[in-house]
């Protein structure tokens, strides 16, 4: 934690200093006149923004227990499919992946007439739910491999330990395995979940209107270049701030 | 050949897909080698700021560290597709300023460089922390020994600092490479010609969206195996004369 | 020492001086997205279309060293202001709005804006029949300051960073419409992968959003430029070259009035 010690030594105070001045001439000689007009829109964004971040890391999380578990202690039935879906995930990048289910599956609904009659379709539509999907696979993806080490390492005298008293083998994986699964991966989470916060501006090129579209909003509206981006910089360093606070305070609670 | 591609309906795949016009493979080898050219200059100079910036980190003084710790955290909190975008406009218009206020005229930076010059700034930020890391899991001892000796700074970094880190910091490194070949991908947002754009445009003037857009990912896929079995003989190579990992007694 | 001295200098030396050049070349800004039958690349990665052979007979015209320069649509205007470009030729229409900012050529062609929708869609170009329907438009355009200002109460608006892609999208049915100009969507629609749509007609007109033409776009002040490339159009359409050109492309005038 920063303590305000640290803060009062004489060459901070004069970075400090120097941040404080460089904010202010932002502050006077760049245009912020357009915040106004934009700040409805932005705050939509922004929200939006968090929204496919928290339910795509959620989802994600719970889609990377059974990867993670299917390649460490999988059938090689199991393993090798959830080893290929986190080798191709990981392998590519995540732009394409967005594209190919957007576009890529938008491409092939002309050749299925009945779709658009579906109940499905008003989803279909909506260029949202690709977002989240994407998101989704890619967090897996990534959080599946850290999952298998995490499952891996878990102390195996314990489990053995459970089954040698006769518990169930469902409530020893609930009790047991997945909690300490979790705490091995905590100190890795607030990281990925802030990699996961950088990969959602992709998704503002199949429409969906974010933080990131809005800037690309005013700038194309405006033309001003810098501000808008300078403020979308410093939205995410916000927000990245307030994931590592988050996590840090989740940690201090789970009991080593 | 052609009867196995008719039987599985991927004839016209394979057309479209044909190295030479009308098919579009070649423009995307070309933009394939684009993303590479781009990939590895980015990481060539992350690696150079990694390690000035390492070396900052851990015997720099209090400025010095100071400011590195707020370009690396800057860098690892804002969206790589943002900074980009900051990097390229501010980039570009500084160095034409500069260049004008020299007396040069203008400076006409191509694609390829805008790239690198973009990424390597992101890359850097990376590898000054994977960088930072390996050097301190150097014992100290070997430093403090060719420093009893008299050796000079430089010398020291050539012959014991980089040598006797480089195992610890592969499997780092080997982690950013990866990185950056996918970050290329962020430029057709920009507009430069890179894999991406290249099957962006192919797929649009042709409609075959799901075709181009699964053979630039096999590209990708097959250039990120390549770089493991690739990185995996370094890593190998670095560690030569260590105790192996696996066999050690854990 | 001198060897870590002579690397980065080397390294130095090849991330800026290689692609470095002091040239005089005027660099001519095109959407880097296809946009038939303007500008899009072909198969072997040059460009075509009738923008791109304007572009060429224009700056062979003005004595100019031209080169095509890609660059993301979105992106063009502060490209342009920031030196990355010289001038756009990119279908750019001249508007108010942008004037502001960029200077522009006399136009060197006109097109209508125009709405398209599926055949079977009971979709004209007015905003009550548009009320509830989801509008597709691409980005930076006039077409999206026009939507908004005139659809976007009672329709919703998709924004799209290519024409491509929301044609993609009318054609996958995730859009009801899409509002664009009307020569590229006449090429779209008599495409196989347009043969859905249909042309449904022109928007009512406003100058002041959807512009007096297509011009090329130079920084302000660069008068000098400007004027070089308006002596360039002048003079293809002077000598024929303009409507041999064309007539290749199109059969129906597309000079603005």
């Amino acid at each position: 934690m920063i303590h305000w010690r640290d803060l009062m030594q004489p060459h901070r105070i004069v970075l400090m200093l120097l941040f404080a001045a460089l904010v202010l001439w932002c502050a006077i000689s760049l245009r912020w006149d357009w915040i106004p007009q934009y700040a409805p829109l932005a705050l939509e964004g922004l929200w939006r923004t968090v929204w496919i971040l928290v339910v795509t890391t959620v989802l994600g999380f719970m889609l990377a227990i059974p990867l993670g578990l299917a390649q460490a202690v999988g059938p090689w039935y199991l393993s090798i499919p959830a080893r290929t879906f986190c080798t191709v995930i990981r392998g590519t990048p995540l732009l394409l992946q967005i594209w190919l289910l957007y576009y890529g599956l938008g491409s092939l609904f002309p050749q299925i007439p009945w779709i658009r009659s579906s109940e499905l379709w008003p989803y279909l539509r909506q260029a949202w739910p690709y977002a989240v999907l994407a998101l989704t696979l890619s967090y897996a993806g990534y959080e599946g491999e850290i999952m298998r080490g995490a499952f891996a390492s878990v102390n195996k005298g314990q489990l053995e330990a459970a089954s040698a008293f006769g518990m169930p083998r469902l409530t020893r994986f609930r009790r047991i395995w997945l909690p300490q699964a979790i705490r091995n991966v905590l100190p890795t989470l607030g990281g990925e979940t802030i990699l996961q916060l950088k990969a959602t501006p992709l998704v503002a090129t199949i429409t969906v209107v974010e933080i990131y579209a809005v800037s690309s909003r005013v700038r194309s509206d405006t033309f001003i270049v810098y501000e808008p981006l300078l403020l979308l910089a410093i939205s995410y360093m916000s927000i990245a701030g307030l994931i590592t606070l988050a996590f840090r305070q989740i940690e201090k609670r789970v009991p080593r | 050949m052609d009867a196995i591609l008719e039987t599985l309906g991927l004839a016209q795949s394979a057309e479209l897909l044909a190295f030479s016009p009308p098919g579009w493979g070649g423009n995307l080898l070309r933009g394939l080698a684009n993303s590479m050219k781009i990939a590895s200059g980015a990481f060539g100079m992350g690696l150079l700021i990694g390690l000035f910036g390492a070396y900052g980190k851990l015997y720099g003084g209090v400025v010095v560290r100071d400011l590195l710790a707020i370009y690396t955290t800057v860098i690892r909190a804002v969206p790589e597709l943002v900074l980009i975008l900051i990097l390229y406009y501010v980039g570009t218009d500084l160095l034409n300023k500069a260049s004008l206020a020299m007396g040069y005229g203008r400076v006409e930076i191509s694609g390829v460089v805008a790239g690198i010059w973009v990424l390597g700034i992101v890359q850097g930020a990376y590898a000054t922390e994977v960088l930072r890391g390996a050097i301190q899991a150097v014992p100290a001892g070997q430093i403090e020994a060719a420093r009893a000796f008299g050796m000079p700074p430089l010398t020291l970094m050539r012959r014991v600092t980089i040598p006797a880190m480089m195992s610890f910091a592969v499997p780092g490194l080997a982690n950013l490479w990866l990185i950056a070949t996918k970050d290329t991908a962020l430029l057709a947002i920009v507009g430069f010609s890179e894999l991406t754009l290249e099957t962006r445009q192919a797929a649009s003037s042709t409609r075959a969206y799901f075709t181009f857009f699964l053979a630039a990912g096999a590209l990708y896929l097959i250039v990120t195996l390549l770089s493991g079995v690739v990185f995996g003989r370094v890593e190998k190579w670095a560690r030569r004369g260590q105790p192996s990992l696996r066999e050690g007694g854990r | 020492m001198t060897l870590t001295r002579n690397l980065i200098a080397t390294a130095l030396f090849t991330a800026f001086a290689s692609g470095s050049v002091m040239a005089q070349d005027v660099r001519i800004g095109i959407a880097s997205e296809p946009y038939p039958p303007f500008a899009s690349p072909d198969a072997s990665g040059n460009w075509v279309g009738w923008e791109v052979e304007i572009i060429d007979a224009v700056c062979t015209a003005a004595n100019l060293d031209c080169v095509l320069t890609p660059v993301a649509w979105d992106g063009i205007i502060p490209s342009l202001t920031g030196q990355q470009i010289d001038a756009i030729m990119a279908s750019m229409s001249i508007t108010e709005e942008r004037q502001k900012t960029i200077d522009f050529s006399n136009p060197y062609y006109n097109t209508p804006a125009v709405i398209v929708a599926d055949k079977s869609a009971e979709i004209d170009a007015t905003p009550q029949s548009l009320a509830g329907k989801i509008i597709g438009i691409q980005g930076s355009t006039i077409h999206q300051a026009y939507a908004d200002t005139y659809f976007g109460d009672a329709a919703e608006i998709r924004v799209y960073q290519t024409q491509d892609e929301a044609n993609q999208d009318l054609v996958s049915g995730r859009i009801d419409a899409t509002q664009a100009d009307s020569i590229a969507m006449a090429d779209f629609v008599a495409s196989d992968a347009g043969s859905c749509c249909e042309i449904k007609g022109n928007v009512a007109n406003d100058e002041a959003i959807l512009g007096q033409g297509v011009g090329a776009g130079v920084r302000k002040g660069d008068d000098a430029l400007r004027d070089q490339i308006n002596a360039g159009i002048a003079e293809i359409l002077e000598n024929g070259v303009y409507d041999e050109i064309t007539a290749r492309y199109f059969n129906t005038s597309i000079m603005a009035e």
